[in-house]
């Protein structure tokens, strides 16, 4: 009796197990292109070969997807460890990758120290007033913010919210701008000599500007939007404008004639055509100038943070450049890389939203 | 006067020596209710023809009247259904129609708009991928989807450019059928163009040939008197059935290659029609 009932449980376990195999396959499927985009392809072959599927081409795969990268990076480190030390500087000689690493673990220790700090400070404070209280004399209660010197997760962090301004403030001026080019030819030429003007514009160059004028304006800083950080953004904003000026503008101007005429036959009123023609048919587009902006923003971002004085990762180059301890080049190493690491984050992140966004052009 | 009528209409496109005449003086009546197909060689200016009755592009010359009154520009009293579909590819099917009900019933409450948009869903049999995309459907069910949104429309004049061209033998069929039982439902003014003889005489009441372009004109009218409804197994027994064919094929074939045929040859082929039978509809009794 007990022999039929044990085949059936393992046929039924063995049929869950195919179902469960096959859900993960679709899932694969589906999460394969966001992998990709985040520089985690390899991980498809991997979890193909733990399914048992065609385990040469997986294996083959593999390689193409992980080796070759890894191969690239080590022979990268290997010049690096063997070239750095031959060139001596005042500071001494140039950081090897291992310096380096040592010093980002610096940074993060660093990081930890002030944050226990901190919570010190405030526990104090509330020990403190705690007793004023219990002795009567609340008057003499006192509540005062930590003022501890950023630390290098802060700064990043500054970094971040300073070109997320500058960018939104990018999109909110650049789209709509791009709109008008696209659907009429008076904007459009009115404006392209413009774009064609201030696009090569570096930001150094606007800083002082935007400086001025900024102080000018902003007469009293409030302290969740420092000057600085003003100032750090207005310029990425003025940088990071013209990728999505022109995409938008051409994306609205290539909208397929005949989809137009849809709406004409319709007699769409112009809002209307704008939000539900023209818009989504040039969401593409505009995704693509947004994805450029964000790159010229992030990459213009520690210029102008050098200069603006702005406490984010441009001003810890500057302030570690400035200081010229033996450890200052391998701590300006950790932010160059720290920077390239976020912004193909950034980009990658643009990207997954790009392709959500994007419909198939086939009708 | 007619319900629809082009007089004189004329229309190029370019400027000085570049210039090429799409349509030379093409005059045309269609009445309330009538099925018109027009049939003619690629590139001899059936869109443009078209379009101009659509008021999207405007005629050089002559004028374009529905109900006496001339055409200011598109609207939609007349439903287009384009030669490319022309769905919005980011709308489902459900979306695309509801463009359009939005836009011309919006008075309605939302609830009716809804019913009203499943139903032109249900009539060309998508109901079960109304929530699909676009580039998720087939040709046919695409070319569905935007005879629905012009049918959605509640146009006096049904525009079809060639709706059914991108189809297979049995999918045109079936959508041949379709159209015929929707003119006949909605009892609407149809002017369809097509590059298939056997689907202009099994719908139209009346066939109108296009001479080669530049410069078209219409060549060539023809009223089909065959007994409605018609199938397609009817129509080839019919005994009057090869003599319509007969009288588009010729005509077409006098043109064929851009060629330039003598009057005397387009005067034979339309005498042609006298080999009928002498009135309509006499077998079915
Ligand atoms: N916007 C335009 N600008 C210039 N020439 C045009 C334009 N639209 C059409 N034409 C020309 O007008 C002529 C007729 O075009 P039309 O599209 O009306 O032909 P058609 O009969 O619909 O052809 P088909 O059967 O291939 O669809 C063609 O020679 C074409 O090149
Ligand atoms: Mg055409």
């Amino acid at each position: 009796m007990t022999a039929p009932t044990g085949v059936i449980a393992s046929k039924e376990a063995a049929d869950k197990g195919q179902a469960r195999r096959e859900r993960l396959y679709s899932v694969l499927i589906k999460t394969q292109g966001t992998l990709g985009a985040f520089g985690l392809g390899f991980l498809v072959p991997v979890v193909k070969l733990c399914l048992g599927d065609t385990p040469k081409h997986q294996l083959h795969e593999l390689k193409q997807q992980l080796l070759v990268p890894l191969l690239g990076i080590v022979a990268f480190l290997a010049a690096w460890a063997y070239l750095a030390p031959q060139v001596q500087t005042s500071l001494g000689a140039i950081p090897g990758p291992m310096q380096v690493l040592e010093q980002a673990g610096n940074l993060w220790d660093d990081h930890l120290a002030a944050r226990d700090k901190e919570a010190a400070f405030y526990e104090r404070q509330e020990e403190r007033n705690a007793k004023l209280i219990a002795a009567g004399q609340e008057d003499r209660v006192k509540v005062r913010d930590y003022t501890g010197s950023p630390t290098y997760l802060d700064q990043i962090v500054t970094s971040l919210k300073t070109v997320a301004l500058g960018f939104i403030i990018a999109t909110i001026v650049a789209v709509p701008l791009g709109i008008a080019c696209g659907l009429s030819r008076v904007a459009n030429g009115a404006l392209n000599p413009l774009i064609q003007i201030f696009k090569p514009v570096s930001p150094l160059a606007w800083l002082p500007i935007v400086t001025m004028i900024v102080s000018a304006v902003y007469a009293d800083p409030s302290e969740a939007l420092p000057k600085s950080l003003l100032i750090s953004s207005v310029t990425v904003t003025l940088c990071s404008l013209w990728p999505t000026l022109i995409n938008t503008a051409l994306g609205v101007a290539s909208i397929d004639k005949d989809l137009l005429n849809v709406g004409r036959v319709l007699q769409l009123p112009t809002w209307r055509t704008i939000t539900k023609l023209v818009l989504p048919s040039s969401l593409p587009l505009i995704f693509t100038g947004l994805r450029l902006s964000l790159g010229v923003g992030w990459m213009v971002l520690i210029a102008a943070e050098m200069l603006a004085q702005n406490p984010g990762l441009g001003k810890f180059v500057w302030d570690e450049f400035q200081n010229g301890s033996s450890q200052s080049l391998a701590k300006i190493m950790v932010a160059v890389l720290t920077i390239g690491i976020i912004g193909f984050l950034l980009d990658r992140l643009m990207f997954a939203l790009q392709s959500a966004c994007t419909f198939s052009t086939n009708r | 006067m007619a319900f629809l009528e082009l007089n004189g209409v004329a229309k190029g496109y370019g400027e000085g020596a570049e210039r090429t005449e799409v349509l030379a003086d093409v005059d045309l009546h269609v009445e309330e209710g009538e099925f018109l197909c027009i049939v003619g060689f690629s590139g001899s200016g059936k869109t443009t023809l078209v379009s101009t009755i659509a008021g999207l592009i405007q005629p050089d010359r002559g004028e374009v009247l529905l109900n006496g009154k001339p055409i200011q520009g598109p609207g939609p009293d007349r439903g287009v259904v384009f030669q490319n579909y022309s769905l919005m590819p980011w709308m489902t099917v459900a979306g695309n129609i509801n463009l359009a009900v939005d836009q011309v019933f919006g008075k309605e409450p939302r609830k009716a708009r809804h019913e009203r948009v499943a139903r032109y869903i249900e009539m060309v049999g998508l109901s079960h991928a109304a929530d699909r995309l676009p580039s998720e459907l087939s040709g046919g069910m695409r070319q569905r989807v935007a005879v629905a949104r012009a049918l959605a429309m509640s146009p006096e004049i049904l525009l079809l450019d060639e709706p059914l061209s991108a189809l297979d033998a049995l999918t045109r069929a079936k959508l041949q059928g379709e159209i015929a039982r929707i003119w006949e439902q909605e009892q609407r003014t149809v002017v369809m163009i097509t590059n298939d003889v056997d689907e202009a005489i099994l719908l139209a009441d009346r066939c109108v040939m296009m001479t080669n372009g530049p410069a078209a004109r219409i060549g060539n009218v023809m009223e089909v008197n065959l007994p409605r409804p018609r199938t397609r197994k009817a129509l080839l027994e019919h005994p009057d059935y090869y003599a319509y064919r007969q009288e588009l094929l010729d005509f077409l074939e006098a043109y064929e290659g851009g060629a330039n045929p003598d009057p005397a040859v387009l005067e034979g082929i339309k005498h042609k029609n006298q080999r009928r039978s002498p009135a309509p509809g006499c077998e079915a009794a």
